[in-house]
């Protein structure tokens, strides 16, 4: 019975050792909120990939929400060089 | 002034302070070029489209080209602006209509991310991280190492943006 580590022959590279996925996807798991206190061998390594992409459209989502208030909010106020220094200091 | 932030934002070489330097640029910018009453629905509509793309490129070129994913972002940027520049002005209404419907229809396409894992996991491995590939910028071109390290950084950099724009939604919103 050979077990396939097909992990590690996807898109024909060979070379990429398992370790190293697990490493880079426990990583990415430390990064979602909703993942990041539970243990790395209790949540699937595809889970982990599907909670990324819901995570990324969400961030999608949210920057298309504020683009969109901003025009807005920008239709509806004067802007110039001095508000945008005040921003600046108020943001750093 | 005392930081609420983390203390490397105060760093004048950070990438948020990059970021926000950028954008508040392209935002002034943006709001000199159109008179500010006009709000038809069109007119809305590619302030909207200019400010996401302002917030998108100054995010890529605070990154520079130390990343795959901005390299290809601002590589398909530059290319649509100049697919623009040639497209004639009569086919913008029309595409417009079609971007606003497109927009709407995406919220409900979105919610279709069924969980594909069967007995294997990695079947469903192989299915999210093309997926990913979709979602990250250049993604179908990198090998999974990559694709994964991409996505991480993609992720901060997102997180980043999404934070310091909702900071100046709320100050123009006061």
């Amino acid at each position: 019975m050979s077990s396939r580590r097909s992990r590690s022959r996807q898109s024909g590279v060979s070379r990429i050792t398992d370790d190293q996925i697990t490493d880079l996807v426990s990583k990415l798991q430390q990064l979602i909120p909703e993942l990041r206190g539970r243990r790395s061998d209790k949540v699937s390594a595809s889970k982990i990939l599907q909670e990324t992409c819901n995570c990324i459209r969400s961030l999608h989502r949210e920057v298309d929400d504020l683009s969109d208030r901003l025009s807005e909010l920008l239709a509806s106020t004067d802007t110039d060089s001095e508000q945008a220094a005040i921003i600046r200091s108020l943001l750093m | 002034m005392s930081p609420m932030n983390n203390p490397q934002d105060l760093n004048p070489s950070s990438l948020k302070s990059r970021f926000t330097t950028r954008f508040l640029r392209a935002l002034t910018k943006i709001n000199g070029q159109k008179p500010i009453s006009s709000s038809s629905p069109r007119e809305m509509f590619q302030r909207y489209r200019r400010i996401k793309v302002a917030a998108d490129k100054s995010m890529a070129w605070s990154v520079r080209s130390r990343r795959t994913w901005s390299r290809a972002m601002l590589w398909k940027l530059r290319s649509r602006y100049s697919c623009r520049q040639a497209s004639s002005s009569r086919r913008s209404s029309v595409r417009t209509s079609t971007i606003i419907k497109s927009r709407q229809a995406k919220t409900s396409h979105e919610k279709e991310n069924k969980n594909t894992t069967t007995g294997q996991d990695e079947v469903g491995f192989v299915v999210q991280a093309d997926k990913l590939r979709k979602l990250v910028p250049g993604g179908e071109a990198m090998d999974l190492c990559n694709l994964l390290g991409e996505t991480a950084h993609y992720i901060k950099c997102l997180t980043t943006q999404v934070q310091v724009m909702r900071k100046i939604a709320h100050f123009y919103s006061l």
